[in-house]
């Protein structure tokens, strides 16, 4: 039934220049020498690196205040939050020797698996005392599954510090 | 209760009449119907204080005529008036009366707890990222339930002890205190030494050992248990981890005889503390810091895995028939022991007869501390009498056995979980026999075996303990077996059938009771599965004329 609507066209047959194909290779050299002379519109990654907005979403790291305290108290929301469960934390309790004793707690150990992370930001949005934060850092690689765990001593090295405008603990300390 | 309908009396809470039993507080009778009235000061093992005001409620009851004493009846409904009182009043200090009635929701009720949860919160640190009790914490769960949900109060908070040694169990937290002196009543009423009380005044009491003393003993841990907030806090579970990721698994302490119910809290396989179960006949709602502390033994330095031949590890199978061939050398003993569940003594008692010997019953006695330790110090020397493993106590004493191995008449002991020589047998005794230990803990007896059986702890299995009183108690595994151990039961019920040539059948407890139950009259028409938490009081009068060695403790008293 269908074969009814059928309309068979012929080819025409190609004209002499077509058939030495020259015009349209210069059409297309034209359209190539023309981007070569343009601004590239991608970067030489890894030798250039984009500039990340503010409030990406990359790797999730530990900070410390302006006085270099770990602002982690290890109440655990983060890893009662974290959807695919990549936090862990053993909580301990801070040395009284070392001048923030008033806190009381801290992380002992905190490890972020890079693994099973999403990049969610739950653990950045239910922290009550702004000590996660998904900075800048996107790059993520390991020769290892073990290698992949960041351990406490690695998310303060990728946090950094950031500056607390509340100051609670100090103003605790003081009273 | 309930059932005893001759004591009920009919409430209306909230537009709703309910029937509750009569002499109860309010507090109380709602909790029974399922009603919650929040409360801080009022605990319902402790006497009543009243000085928390959280459970301010509008109460009113139906009117009479003061002169003539006939009901006022209400013109536009027909029904008898009902004298609200024009104040509010506290719940945990009212009895419920027939005719009583309550509002839960009103204007006024609403407020006073909003007036109480600002005044609470007025000097609390609001510290919970660090705070023990979050999770657990009434204060918390009221002031989102029942609070204004913002502060009006602007200025400095009150300082306090931070961290205050009470005793070497507990520590304080002045600031989170709410002064309910739940754990002053618990020192003063139910220990019986007043060692808390309330110093300072107004905002700034706080809760302090009397001069001169400390919060010491062996029931401390009860103060953190009733602290309502996190100022009570536990030095061994302090910080170790947050209570909504711990597991909770009905357990019984395996400290004595008196079976203390428990529940153990864990995470993946860890267990982190034990706290009390509530059972009115047993514990009220109250255990001993010892008791607390036993989970240690899961990862005790001293823990046995692997097991082993001589001094080689071998896999389970090679120890099973490595152990059997030295019980069917003849000449066998087995030393059984009231730290074994019901099921375990009930297999151990098939093992003995199909390899045969005599079985004898480990005895560990202390001191009874009048409390919740008894002199028995295993939770289940009656299982052994129950299942028939020992015909009674005298005959079946280990110091029978010291006796035949000197006379050369035993070759091999099967030894559970017991050190025999702390049971009175010599170094030369012990070296004279070969040992087959099934236990969970290394000693001197372990040390000597020739095939050593790691098990599991209590908290590893399920099964049932019998206790001073003959009331069969169930306890579940709160965390796997540890690597290179397996389960009491699946060990002896393999030996069993192995010694009859057979295949173990008998290694879940389920399967066991099908066994127990014929052969046991006194528990023919129990179900294991519907055994209630609170346990079942078995028939004693079998084993009437043996003389055990308790005398007592706090809710039992041995019939004389």
């Amino acid at each position: 039934m269908a074969t009814q609507n059928i309309k068979v066209i012929t080819r025409k047959p190609l004209r002499w220049w077509e058939k030495l194909y020259l015009p349209q290779v210069l059409a297309g050299m034209k359209i190539t020498l023309g981007i070569m002379l343009r601004k590239p519109v991608t970067l030489k990654y890894p030798f250039e690196r984009p500039v990340i907005p503010k409030g990406y979403r990359g790797v999730p790291t530990l900070v410390k205040d302006q006085n270099g305290r770990e602002k982690c108290v290890s109440c655990q929301l983060c890893e009662f939050v974290c959807p695919p469960k990549a936090i862990r934390i053993t909580p301990g309790e801070i040395d009284p020797e070392s001048g923030n004793a008033h806190i009381e707690k801290a992380p002992a150990k905190f490890e972020i698996n890079m693994l099973r992370c999403i990049y969610c930001g739950m653990c950045q949005e239910v922290c009550p005392e702004a000590a996660i934060v998904l900075q800048g850092e996107y790059s993520l690689n390991g020769y290892s599954r073990a290698g992949m765990i960041n351990d406490k001593k690695r998310l303060y090295e990728l946090g950094g510090t950031i500056p607390d405008p509340v100051r609670k603990w100090d103003k605790k300390k003081r009273a | 209760m309930a059932e005893d309908t001759t004591n009920l009396v009919t409430i209306n809470i909230d537009g709703k009449d309910y029937q509750v039993a009569a002499k109860q507080n309010l507090v109380d009778a709602a909790q029974s119907v399922g009603i919650e009235i929040p409360h801080y000061c009022y605990h319902p093992k402790l006497p009543m204080a009243g000085s928390c005001r959280m459970c301010l409620v509008e109460i009113g009851m139906p009117m009479r005529d003061r002169a003539t004493g006939e009901p006022v009846i209400d013109e536009a409904t027909g029904k008898q008036k009902i004298g609200w009182m024009p104040k509010p009043a506290i719940a945990c200090g009212t009895s419920v009366s027939p005719g009583l009635h309550v509002k839960l929701n009103s204007k006024m009720t609403v407020s006073s707890r909003e007036g109480v949860t600002e005044f609470l919160l007025a000097n609390h640190p609001l510290d919970c990222p660090i705070c023990d009790q979050a999770g657990e914490c009434t204060l918390q769960e009221f002031s989102s339930q029942y609070g204004k949900g913002v502060s009006r109060y602007r200025d400095a908070k009150n300082v306090k002890p931070k961290h205050k040694s009470l005793g070497p169990q507990v520590m304080y937290d002045g600031e989170r205190c709410i002064r309910c002196t739940r754990c002053v009543r618990f020192c003063r009423d139910i220990l019986g030494r007043a060692v808390l009380g309330v110093t300072q005044r107004g905002s700034h009491s706080e809760i302090d050992c009397y001069p001169g003393t400390q919060l010491d003993g062996n029931y401390t841990l009860n103060v953190v248990d009733v602290c309502p907030v996190g100022a009570m806090t536990s030095k061994d579970f302090r910080f170790k981890m947050r209570v909504w990721f711990l597991k909770k698994s009905k357990s019984i302490c395996t400290e004595s005889s008196v079976g203390v119910n428990t529940t153990v809290w864990s995470r993946e396989g860890k267990i982190y503390r034990i706290t009390p179960r509530e059972n009115d006949a047993v514990n009220v709602a109250w255990m001993s810091d010892s008791g607390r502390m036993l989970y240690k033994t899961v990862e005790a330095e001293t823990r046995l895995t692997g097991f082993r031949r001589g001094e080689s590890e071998v896999t389970f199978d090679e120890a099973a028939d490595a152990a059997l061939a030295l019980l069917k050398n003849g000449a066998s003993a087995f030393v059984a022991s009231g730290k074994m569940s019901v099921e375990e003594q009930f297999v151990l008692k098939s093992l003995a007869a199909a390899v045969g010997g005599n079985v004898y019953l480990a005895k560990t006695l202390g001191e009874n501390d009048g409390m919740l330790i008894s002199e028995d110090r295993t939770p289940n020397r009656r299982g052994a009498l129950v299942t028939g493993l020992v015909k009674d106590f005298d005959g079946a004493e280990v110091s029978a056995l010291a006796a035949k191995i000197d006379a050369d008449e035993v070759k091999t002991v099967f030894v559970c979980g017991e050190d025999l020589s702390s049971l009175g047998l010599t170094e030369e005794q012990l070296k004279k026999v070969e040992i087959v230990y099934l236990g969970t803990q290394k000693n001197a007896t372990s040390e000597e075996a020739s095939v050593v059986l790691p098990s599991s702890t209590v908290f590893e299995k399920a099964g049932t303990f019998i206790n001073q009183e003959f009331r069969l108690q169930k306890f579940e595994a709160a965390i796997p077996g540890i690597k290179g151990t397996e389960s009491d039961l699946t060990i002896l019920s393999t030996l069993a059938a192995r010694a009859s040539s057979s295949v173990a059948t008998d290694v879940s407890v389920a399967s066991v009771w099908e066994k127990l139950r014929a052969a046991c009259p006194v528990l023919a028409n129990i179900d294991y599965a519907k055994i209630p938490d609170t346990g079942t009081l078995l028939d004693a009068s079998p084993w009437a004329n043996i003389a055990f060695p308790e005398t007592g403790s706090l809710k039992w008293k041995p019939a004389k």
